[in-house]
């Protein structure tokens, strides 16, 4: 079964879809999207240094995405003017990547790959990768999920019962860091922190509580996954792009549903 | 819990409390000394950027002191109440799940604690659909789950009508009469402040004065702060029911030099109903 590339790529997204509906609606919730983009962005950079030094793309990516997601997290601590610093890291960190990229040998016909993904070659050692990652952070947030929620909800709150936001706060950045190197062949760079966004702004509209949002946006996201790849096998569209597209419009239907 | 209250030790102590602007080195409080004994309702004003929401979260061990030492009684429970307005209503959350947050309870607890508060069977509403009352309330109900001994609450009316928070500050002094429990809490609603402390304490990055609602309404530090709006305040809550007095308080003089002529005559008034 898993011989056929198509079943590859299903079971890739299926995989990611798991852990991005709980973790988007994190960053729908404390309204990180801008810290997603940034930490993805990164991971262009990752990719060219992985390439460049002859590692794992995804140790590269990893280690890019960890380094930045800190970084961001220690700058939103210190009360910096977001919005701004944001935006010049996750530019900065995608033209240099794109930059570095042109610098390695051969890398350069790949670049649409690592931007957009390239889900149709996923190979069983990434589907492995993909599946071990996701069930480690979906684990990680089941784990601490009343703590994760009350410090999103309220930081003061949440230290009144004796949680540390800022503990929550680093868990959630290297969550995202993990879930952006793993997704970077199955939607690329540049489209991972819609996969976080979407399905969670979609499920937001129609439920009542944390969990159900959280397991709604990762139902969406499988079925955008599915939706997006049987699109692209039939009428020969991007892969990458065509999940995101399905994702969209389960959104504009979701929204639809909510007025009606 | 009545053990707890008899001890003389205050609930909170503070000594010579210093606290830095966040990643800073400039103080937004400087040398205070505080304590909040069992049972007693205690309200900090003063003007924004005074430092009140800095002292409760310095209480409270959420602020890094750069100076002095705060002593909370061993395994005091703290019932807490933040500003509404951070509550984050980007996250679909039901009344019950909230009450849930961060440690379950049983339904029949949350169900009791939303009758205390005067909101019962609003379980199932949303977070966001509440009115601002509604909210306060639910938020109370939260912090009494823990059977609090001292309940903390920073600017609970923020955003409420007036009868809202003359019926808010009510609900308070009736918990506080059923279970005991000290309060301390931030406010703006000098006149409520008046009716209701047992203590006032005014501060403005330092304590200008602190003492009974009358002491601290008639000392001169708390009329330079508060100006006019204070002196009105302090003519509604003597003079509410003396018709020789405008009630706006335009007939007290504007210096503030000869307010103890009215201190022997009235004493501090309590509305009912």
């Amino acid at each position: 079964m898993l011989d056929d590339f198509f079943t590859r790529a299903l079971l890739a997204g299926l995989g990611l879809s798991l852990v991005v509906g709980p973790l988007g609606s994190f960053v729908v919730w404390r309204r990180m999207a801008y810290f997603g983009d940034s930490t993805a962005h990164a991971a262009i950079l990752g990719v060219a240094l992985a390439l460049a030094f002859d590692v794992s793309i995804y140790a590269g990516t990893l280690a890019v995405a960890v380094v930045m997601a800190c970084t961001v997290s220690a700058l939103v601590s210190r009360g910096q003017a977001m919005d701004t610093m944001l935006g010049v890291l996750s530019h900065s960190a995608l033209a240099f990547g794109v930059v570095a990229i042109s610098f390695v040998p051969g890398a350069r016909s790949d670049l649409s790959g690592y931007l957009f993904g390239d889900i149709l070659a996923v190979g069983r050692g990434d589907l492995l990768l993909i599946w071990t990652g996701a069930l480690l952070v979906l684990g990680l947030l089941c784990l601490r999920w009343q703590r994760l929620v009350a410090s999103s909800l309220n930081e003061e709150l949440a230290m009144a019962a004796g949680i540390d936001p800022r503990v929550e706060r680093m868990i959630l950045a290297l969550a995202l860091a993990v879930v952006v190197a793993l997704a970077i062949r199955v939607v690329g760079s540049l489209l991972i922190s819609a996969m976080l966004i979407v399905p969670a702004a979609a499920a937001r509209g129609l439920t009542r509580s944390p969990e159900w949002m959280a397991a709604l946006a990762a139902a969406i996201a499988a079925l955008s996954v599915t939706g997006g790849l049987y699109a692209s096998l039939h009428v020969d569209t991007p892969a990458g792009p065509s999940i995101v597209s399905a994702a969209a419009v389960a959104f504009v239907l979701s929204q639809a549903l909510r007025r009606g | 819990m009545s053990a707890f209250a008899t001890a003389s030790q205050p609930l909170i102590g503070a000594e010579g409390l210093t606290v830095n602007r966040p990643g800073t080195s400039e103080p937004v409080l400087r040398d205070v000394d505080f304590r909040i004994d069992p049972g007693e309702i205690v309200t900090v004003v003063g003007p924004n950027g005074s430092g009140k929401s800095s002292l409760i979260r310095a209480l409270l061990g959420h602020m890094a002191l750069a100076g002095g030492k705060v002593a909370r009684r061993p395994s005091l429970r703290i019932g807490y109440v933040p500003q509404r307005v951070q509550i984050d209503t980007a996250i679909p959350m039901t009344v019950r799940r909230f009450l849930s947050l961060p440690r379950r309870v049983p339904d029949a607890a949350a169900a009791a604690a939303l009758q205390r508060t005067g909101v019962p069977g609003l379980e199932r509403r949303q977070l966001s659909q509440l009115s601002g009352g509604q909210f306060q309330r639910v938020l109370l109900a939260r912090a009494l789950l823990c059977e609090p001994h001292l309940l903390v609450l920073d600017e609970p009316t923020q955003g409420l009508d007036q009868p809202g928070i003359v019926a808010f500050y009510r609900l308070l002094e009736e918990v506080r009469r059923e279970t005991g429990a000290a309060v301390l809490m931030v406010s703006h609603d000098l006149l409520v402040v008046m009716r209701s402390s047992d203590r006032v304490i005014c501060l403005n990055g330092h304590v200008c004065c602190q003492g009974s609602p009358e002491d601290v309404s008639a000392a001169p530090e708390y009329r330079a702060l508060f100006g006019t709006e204070g002196q009105d305040m302090l003519a509604l809550y003597r003079h509410r029911h003396d018709h020789d007095h405008d009630q706006t308080g335009a007939c007290l003089p504007g210096h503030g030099h000869d307010h103890g002529r009215d201190h022997h005559n009235h004493t501090p008034l309590r509305v009912q109903g």
